[in-house]
């Protein structure tokens, strides 16, 4: 029913659809195509999909990606430059596409780290106007955790299981139905369109308590207190020099992480050399290029590149956005493919946990 | 952009499968604007011939491999103000490559009926370990898109952006799943150079390094985490010594493989 | 200029500095848009080399300067190399001014310490012109430039005429000298024992490489220069130059629109690691 009425009103709606052996958010073909029963075993390291036997729509806890690539491209071109008959250079902004979007069953951790996306895209004058325009024309359905992977640690980074801001519509899924309540005025006039009845006091408190199973049924947590002064004052510690063995440097935890925004710029020509487009692509702290000063590489090998990741996301984001960059999906322990757990590593320099 | 003399192009043929010229030719249209803007001096593949001519630039496919090319890539080399090797035989020494570890000659003679007809060099090499070479281009074939970055980063007066970042770079661009993660697939794309757009993991199976290393190519934690995905050190030598066994990162890592197998 | 793309603008004239440095004198085509560009020592400009990519460079002319905007350039990266072969009449883009500035305003009645090293001195150079402009609201000013090599200083004759005018030393040092080097041959921190400025009242504006920097502050602060009155100009990967890219990230602090000009004690504690 919430499906067929944002179709109705012109949205593009996606939900989750099972893809390469994961979770991904696909466009729905109809109001009734929402599949139910995924679901998804994680690890470090290893994502497997799984059937819920309980058939649930929304029983998985998260997949590679869910809001991030909607609103900030994984690639896409700013701005273009043309060579015109007079030799002149013309330069022209890039207006992209910004359909109405639904995005449906994203998480409480998803809405923490869109909110730091929005912070960072958004400030400034003007804000980034590709971010911008996408932002607006999204609708957002969220949904309580209630099967969190073996991954997850929102719970202890203050972000989940159960959306408490940034939706237009939260859902809470129980054996009989969901509750729904509204976060926005969009949000509530749709509630208002569908005339539901109203959830009883014990789907109320049935919906609580599945939070709170949830968030109490979480293995991990990064270590209780603001890590910012903690990291920055253990940069020398060996551990790094450790987890510099094991680490790839491939990227995939930066890529994966809602939060990450790193981005690069680069310019490509046209076939004929009278034109080129600047474009933008997602881009990694423990790529080469991200170090690159004339000459010489800021951060050469993998050893500064995880701590550059580690430090900004747990400790100087707190000096940009207030807060730390972890909301705690868990994405990067699942996606690494060496099993590098943040959590753990956090535990480590911390002091929290001995070294395994 | 200032309308430019024509430069000179030639591209010119080693030992290879001629899969890189190809990548020029699968440019179609973009290579007829390209061809505007350049003089295509010698091309066997594409028809101008003339191996001799003085040119601004020469792209080099295939590796050394026979005495004959072994003079043959010095003169080139003379009349090449600019050399740009493509493809992995020319960057690595190619699959052919795999002979250096073995005993070429004795292959050769179980394998050819006449084994005195076959002028074949030991080793199969880079054209680098040879001459000069202003640029290297991965890959196994290098793409098109590659081929018209170069070339258009010349036209314009700037060196080609070298761009040694790994295959997951653009995989995740392109919003695939790790196979490595999902699947529990053995990958080669956390050592291996970008290029090809993730071709490989985006048909939902592993990445075979045929671009060669990345830079920062930790193939100790990977072939570590192969161990952990069940191979075993001789199929993690195999994974490694493949299209680039002989770049110097993937042939210390099939070494490393093989000594655990030999302990 | 708020827009993210680049304005066209046309290289007015070209001086080869050094055998790889050189300088563009540039002029936005729009003449509404050059009269109304304003920029402070110490910004960038984002320069474009038509489909190379765009490369940050600081701005090095007068800021009183209405009908140029000055930059000088090593050919080191594939677009600063593109950029060398451009001739008066070529076109490129253009964005900027981005950034934070030398805090001369707040500087005015001091002694002012100018401390550069290698192609450092072009920040530098445009706070030069600034303050000559306006030499009665400063006290000394005393310029120390450190150089690798002794063929690798440009702008020599501007040295020498600097160095006759009242109140004001210019010090220089190369790592290697040569014949015709008549300066001090060691490291440009050897150079400030001579240094001639009152650290109660001075101020400090260092540009160059870090390790440069941190022993040129090292000497400074010894001399009981405070480290509120202390400033560098730092530099990192920048694509965006609007604080969104994230290359140019050292600690908290986004170098394209916090920096490039620091405070000392920002960034001292991080300067101490290598990898930031």
């Amino acid at each position: 029913m919430l499906v067929a009425r944002l179709m109705e009103l012109g949205y593009r709606c996606l939900g989750p659809a099972a893809e390469n052996g994961a979770i991904v958010m696909r466009e729905l073909a109809a109001p009734d195509a929402l599949p139910r029963g995924l679901q998804a075993a994680q690890a470090p390291g290893r994502y497997r999909l799984q059937q819920d036997p309980h058939q649930r729509y929304f029983a998985w806890a998260n997949g590679p990606q869910a809001i991030k690539p909607h609103l900030f491209a994984p690639r896409e071109s700013l701005w273009r430059a043309q060579r015109d008959e007079q030799g002149r250079l013309r330069f022209t902004a890039v207006a992209p596409p910004a359909p109405m979007l639904a995005l449906i069953g994203v998480r409480a951790c998803d809405l923490a780290a869109l909110a730091l996306q929005d912070a960072h895209f958004l400030q400034g004058d003007p804000p980034d106007a590709h971010y911008a325009r996408r932002r607006e024309q999204l609708f957002l359905v969220a949904v309580q955790c209630a099967e969190p992977a073996s991954t997850c640690f929102c719970a202890s980074t203050g972000d989940g299981p159960t959306p408490t801001a940034g939706y237009d519509i939260a859902l809470a899924e129980l054996a009989d139905g969901f509750v729904a309540a509204a976060g926005s005025r969009k949000g509530a006039a749709l509630l208002d369109a569908l005339n539901l009845p109203p959830a009883s006091p014990q789907q109320m408190a049935a919906a609580r308590q599945q939070g709170q199973a949830a968030a109490a049924s979480q293995t991990r947590s990064l270590p209780g207190r603001a890590l910012r002064d903690v990291l920055m004052g253990r940069l020398e510690h060996p551990r790094w020099d450790e987890v510099a063995t094991r680490c790839l440097a491939c990227g995939n935890c930066t890529a994966v992480c809602p939060t990450c925004f790193c981005h690069a710029e680069m310019d490509e020509p046209a076939p004929n050399g009278q034109a080129s487009e600047h474009v933008r692509m997602w881009d990694s702290c423990f790529g080469e290029s991200h170090g690159h000063l004339h000459g010489f590489n800021v951060r050469p090998d993998i050893r500064s590149r995880y701590r550059q990741w580690l430090t900004h996301k747990l400790a100087t984001w707190h000096d940009q956005y207030g807060r730390s960059g972890c909301v705690g999906c868990g994405r990067c322990i699942a996606w690494c493919p060496a099993e590098i757990d943040l959590t753990a590593e956090a535990a480590v320099l911390a002091g929290d946990r001995e070294p395994s | 952009m200032r309308a430019p003399t024509r430069p000179r192009v030639a591209v010119h043929k080693f030992s290879s499968c001629d899969g890189c010229q190809l990548a020029f030719l699968n440019l179609g249209e973009d290579l007829l604007a390209l061809a505007e803007r350049v003089e295509l001096v010698h091309f066997a593949e594409a028809g101008p011939l003339d191996p001799d001519a003085e040119v601004d630039l020469a792209f080099v496919e295939g590796s050394v491999s026979t005495p004959a090319d072994l003079e043959r890539i010095q003169r080139i080399r003379r009349h090449s103000r600019m050399l740009i090797a493509i493809g992995a035989c020319a960057t690595a020494g190619g699959i052919q490559a795999l002979r250096n570890g073995a005993d070429g000659a004795q292959w050769i003679a179980q394998i050819y009926g006449r084994p005195d007809a076959v002028a074949s060099l030991e080793r199969s090499t880079p054209i680098s370990s040879h001459v000069a070479v202003d640029f290297e281009l991965w890959g196994c074939p290098v793409s098109g898109p590659q081929i018209l970055a170069v070339v258009n980063s010349l036209l314009l007066g700037a060196a080609p952006r070298d761009d040694a970042d790994k295959v997951c770079t653009e995989c995740k661009r392109r919003n695939f799943a790790c196979v490595m993660v999902s699947r529990g697939i053995p990958c080669m794309g956390p050592v291996t150079r970008a290029g090809c757009g993730a071709l490989c993991p985006g048909l939902g199976r592993d990445c075979y390094g045929c671009y060669g290393p990345a830079e920062n190519a930790n193939t100790d934690a990977l072939a570590a985490q192969f161990g952990r995905q069940g191979l075993d050190p001789p199929a993690i030598a195999r994974r490694f010594r493949s299209i680039n066994s002989q770049a110097p990162a993937f042939l210390a890592a099939a070494d490393k493989a093989r000594m655990k197998r030999d302990e | 200029m708020t827009a993210r793309q680049p304005l066209e603008a046309i290289v007015v004239e070209r001086t080869q500095e050094s055998p790889t440095i050189f300088t563009l004198q540039l002029r936005l085509s729009d003449a509404a848009a050059q009269a109304a560009y304003r920029f402070a020592p110490g910004q960038f400009n984002m320069l474009y080399l038509a489909g190379v990519g765009e490369v940050p460079i600081s701005v090095m002319s007068d800021p009183q300067e209405r009908d140029g905007i000055g930059h000088t350039i090593r050919a080191l990266g594939r677009v600063t190399q593109g950029l060398a072969a451009l001739r008066p009449g070529d076109s490129l883009g253009l964005r900027g001014p981005y950034g934070r500035g030398w805090p001369l305003r707040e500087m005015e009645g001091r002694d002012v310490v100018l401390v550069t090293g290698g192609l450092g001195c072009a920040p530098v150079v445009s706070v030069i012109h600034y303050l000559l402009r306006r030499r009665e609201r400063y006290g000394k000013l005393v310029v120390i430039q450190g150089v690798k090599h002794a063929e690798d200083l440009i702008w020599r004759e501007q040295y020498d005429r600097w160095a006759t005018l009242p109140d004001t030393q210019v010090l220089l040092a190369a790592n290697q000298g040569g014949a015709l080097w008549p300066w001090h041959v060691g490291h440009v921190t050897e150079l400030f024992e001579q240094a001639r400025f009152d650290p109660g009242r001075a101020a400090a504006l260092m540009c160059g490489p870090e390790g440069m920097m941190r022993a040129a502050a090292e000497k400074l602060l010894a001399r009981g220069l405070p480290e509120s009155r202390l400033h560098l100009s730092m530099e990192r990967n920048m694509q965006c130059a609007v604080g969104r890219c994230g290359h140019c990230q050292f600690g908290g602090a986004f170098v394209c629109r916090d920096g490039p000009v620091f405070d000392w004690g920002q960034v001292k504690s991080l300067l101490e690691h290598r990898g930031f």
